[in-house]
């Protein structure tokens, strides 16, 4: 065999090679979910999703998780969706060449480097205890915001960075203000991909656990929350317990949970892609 | 004040939002390990082999748990690294637009699963499968732990690898092919050694992904620390320690309570050092180009 | 005639770099003014400092005043979105928003706070018409500007300029991106507008420059070369480095 065959034979290997690496997790994960399908699929009717938590694992339901994360993701909305993109706004279309602009981005993506439970020990010190909200919904929600904070203002610098700069000649050259520009023309111009971002974000709290755990959010609470300051548990707490117990039964019910909240992730995730893709397109006039 | 610098002012104080969560970080895990620090000195925490603060007779030494860490994140890393790069490669230097248009996002879903799904996966899946190999493997052990966070982080070192490869010069892979070389030796002999400090960042951004992380292990590896490089015993990390204290019903104020602060401050040590690391030679890096 | 716009002893700095050098020049009010030279003369720089537009560049620095109506724009305390106001500006590129047609042409009046809708209709309708752009968009207001022809996006650009009814109007090359027909028509929309504006033009179109302007200067280097009547410098020039850009013979 010459040398050259040898070469195209080793490329041709490769290429099968690179098409396994890419679909190996994949596939991997799908093997898993089919399997999570087979024992939690079942399990899965209106009385669990619509029962409180039980000792008994037949009784047992999501109700009280399912509504605590609908609780903490609608609280942890309202704060970081304002602040971060605020803050994505000022780093990106008022932040000069100074100190603090240089210091505010090292810092942010130093932050977006923090491992979760930390933010969880900080939630914990401050929000529950210096606070004094406890562990309660608001604390809970507080975490997260801060958790996912430097996605959003990533994400809201990009998609302003997009924005062709003939736009804004165009609007202060008509006279409008710097925030007449930011408000009228370039935030919507680039709201595509800061959406896709807050979904992100988003999606990313909806499955966060750690830092929850770590501020005292609890495994089981036998109500559903009707203020921010109650107590709370969410569903991947939820499923966290499940898993811990030995009997086979639990083992069930987490796999029942596990599909409600990858159908809640994926479909998030989904509508982030499609927003994204979308935002693009228009984002080349 | 106007109304255009009133609003500069609150986008301002949003931005600065970011500072002041640090400083609560730096100051939460500073205040509350000094006073763990004045209960236990700094030299039994790094040097003693035991960690068992909720026992009768306690012991701090930290070495477990960063065994514990470490030995998980290596082999998450073993897992994702030659996985990701491959995959880097193949996508930006083989694969046709659509293939790649098909799986980036299916990439991304690998790490858009939540942790906690992950754990069982790698508790009630994977375990009994490497089980029907490794007899003797445990039930709860960091090899299973260690694979599915490698499977999870598979997507962060492919993109930043893909990135850094995409950012070497046209020319460069022209020439090279232009002297009659392979995608395959063009790939290895020039893309990847041209875009290695990128690469580097994406090994280093996982290291620390893969060290902060805390369901998988904390559901899949045992919550036991043990110094130990065995792979298939329990063991427990930092994270799953942290997790471990606050799910119980520890008194604050209490010694046990400050430990997950003495713990917090060394992963946060550890992370910062890596993130700092990649950040430096990522800076260098875009300086090359420009 | 009466001066509307006055440069005094400019001088330009990119960081180290001077842009231009010393420039003193007196713009006739209702009259189109051509500024014409090489590529990297200093036009766009020069243009852009009648509405500051300059400002948002780092490393810009600048001496000298440039006087509208009496009093220097880059006084301290000249609030500088009120200036533009007054002063309507139009790119090289069209830049439409990426909105619809008739929120463009509105734009400008919005952000004065106008909100009544007759009084906007009116003036959206009034701007389109006098930018010749009416009868091809008029039943298409709620269209996206984005779906138009370059020549009708830059038609649509100078119509939003218009509908703030500004003073003064600076076009940098306004039709170096379009086609001969569309180039006549905004030609001819220049000729008429010069009743009630004072126009400032960048051109690298000598027969643009003859056809549109009653006053051309010639920049050459960051350097104000001449400056008079165009007939005069494109029949007798005084400078010949003037004689031999008009003929061509480079640039
Ligand atoms: N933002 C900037 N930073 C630094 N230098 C600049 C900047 N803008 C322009 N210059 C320099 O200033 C000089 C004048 O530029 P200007 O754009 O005014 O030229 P021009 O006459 O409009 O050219 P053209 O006909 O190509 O549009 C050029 O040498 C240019 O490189
Ligand atoms: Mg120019």
């Amino acid at each position: 065999m010459t040398n050259s065959t040898k070469n195209r034979i080793k490329d041709r290997i490769f290429n099968f090679i690179g098409i396994f690496a890419t679909l190996i997790g994949i596939i991997i994960l799908g093997f898993f979910i089919g399997s999570i399908l087979y024992d939690g699929l079942t399990r899965i009717d209106w009385d669990f999703l619509n029962s409180l938590p039980s000792r008994k694992a037949e009784k047992a339901g999501i109700l009280t998780a399912w509504s605590g994360s609908l609780w903490i993701v609608i609280f942890t909305f309202l704060v970081v969706v304002p602040l971060g993109i605020a803050a994505g706004i000022y780093l990106e279309e008022y932040g000069d060449k100074s100190k603090l602009s240089s210091l505010l981005e090292v810092n942010i993506s130093n932050l977006a480097g923090v491992p979760s439970v930390i933010y969880g020990l900080l939630g914990l010190e401050i929000f529950v205890r210096l606070m004094n909200l406890g562990s309660s919904i608001l604390a809970g929600s507080f975490t997260l915001a801060l958790l996912v904070l430097p996605i959003i203002i990533v994400a809201t610098r990009e998609a302003l960075k997009a924005v062709p700069p003939s736009i804004r000649a165009a609007s202060y050259g008509l006279g409008a203000t710097k925030w007449q520009t930011v408000w009228y023309q370039i935030l919507p111009a680039a709201g595509g991909g800061i959406l896709t971002g807050v979904i992100l974000a988003i999606s990313r709290a909806v499955g966060e656990t750690a830092p929850l755990i770590v501020i005292g959010a609890l495994a089981y609470v036998p109500f559903t929350p009707s203020s921010p300051m109650d107590e709370f548990t969410v569903l991947p707490i939820q499923i966290f317990n499940w898993i811990s117990r030995p009997q086979h039964e639990f083992t069930i019910n987490a796999a029942a949970a596990i599909i409600i909240l990858l159908i809640i992730t994926f479909i998030m995730n989904g509508i982030a892609v499609y927003f994204r893709n979308k935002w693009q397109k228009k984002i080349n006039w | 004040m106007t109304q255009e610098k009133f609003i500069e002012f609150i986008l301002k104080l949003s931005a600065i939002v970011t500072i002041l969560t640090t400083i609560g970080i730096l100051y939460v895990l500073l205040s509350e390990s000094i006073s763990f620090f004045k209960e236990v000195s700094i030299i039994e925490f790094l040097t003693n082999k035991e960690w068992t603060p909720l026992f009768v007779k306690k012991n701090f030494g930290i070495l477990p748990l960063v065994t514990g860490t470490l030995l998980t994140t290596f082999i998450a890393v073993s897992v994702a690294l030659p996985v990701g790069i491959t995959i880097a490669i193949y996508l930006s230097e083989y694969a046709n637009k659509k293939f790649k248009k098909i799986t980036k996002p299916l990439l991304e879903i690998l790490a858009a699963v939540p942790t906690v799904v992950y754990g069982f996966f790698a508790l009630a899946v994977v375990t009994p499968f490497l089980q029907s190999f490794i007899p003797n493997l445990s039930g709860f052990n960091s090899l299973s732990a260690g694979i599915v966070m490698g499977i999870m982080i598979i997507p962060y070192v492919s993109s930043l690898s893909e990135d850094a490869l995409s950012a070497v010069p046209k020319s460069l892979r022209n020439a090279s092919y232009g002297m009659g070389a392979t995608r395959l030796q063009t790939s290895f002999r020039v893309m990847v050694p041209a875009a290695s400090s990128g690469i580097i960042v994406s090994v280093i951004l996982a290291f620390s992904r893969a060290i902060g992380e805390t369901m998988i292990v904390a559901i899949a590896a045992g919550q036991q620390p043990r110094l130990t490089v065995d792979p298939t015993v329990p063991i427990s990390t930092i994270t799953a320690y942290i997790v471990q204290v606050a799910k119980g019903d520890v008194p604050h104020n209490s010694l046990e309570y400050k430990t997950i602060f003495a713990a917090g401050i060394s992963l946060f040590i550890l992370t910062f050092l890596l993130n700092n690391i990649s950040f430096y030679i990522r800076k260098k890096f875009r300086e090359q180009y420009d | 005639m009466k001066t509307k716009i006055e440069a005094k002893n400019i001088d330009v700095f990119y960081g180290d770099f001077q842009a231009l050098r010393n420039i003193n020049m007196q713009f006739e009010e209702n009259a189109v003014t051509a500024l014409i030279g090489p590529s990297g003369c200093g036009k766009s720089t020069y243009l852009r400092l009648f509405n500051r537009m300059n400002d948002y560049i780092d490393s810009f620095n600048m001496n000298g005043e440039i006087v509208i109506d009496g009093k220097n724009i880059y006084e301290k305390n000249v609030l500088v979105d009120e200036l533009r106001k007054g002063i309507g500006m139009v790119f090289q590129k069209p830049n439409p928003f990426p909105k619809s047609i008739f929120e463009n042409v509105s734009y400008g009046l919005k952000i004065q706070g106008i909100k009544d809708k007759d009084f906007l209709n009116r003036r959206v309708r009034k701007a389109l018409e006098q930018s010749a752009l009416w009868d091809e968009v008029k039943n298409d207001l709620d269209k996206s500007a984005l779906a138009l022809s370059g020549g009708q996006q830059q038609r649509l650009c100078i119509a939003r300029t218009l509908a703030v009814e500004p003073k003064i109007l600076l076009m940098d090359e306004p039709t170096s991106a379009l086609d001969p027909i569309a180039t006549a028509k905004v030609e001819e929309l220049i000729h008429q507008l010069k009743e009630k504006y004072t126009i400032i033009i960048v051109t690298h179109n000598m027969q643009q420059a003859s056809r549109i302007s009653d006053f051309t200067a010639f920049f050459y280097m960051g350097d104000l070369i001449e400056y008079d009547k165009t007939d005069t410098i494109f029949t007798k020039p005084k400078n010949e480095r003037t004689q031999n850009y008009i003929t061509g013979r480079f640039g």
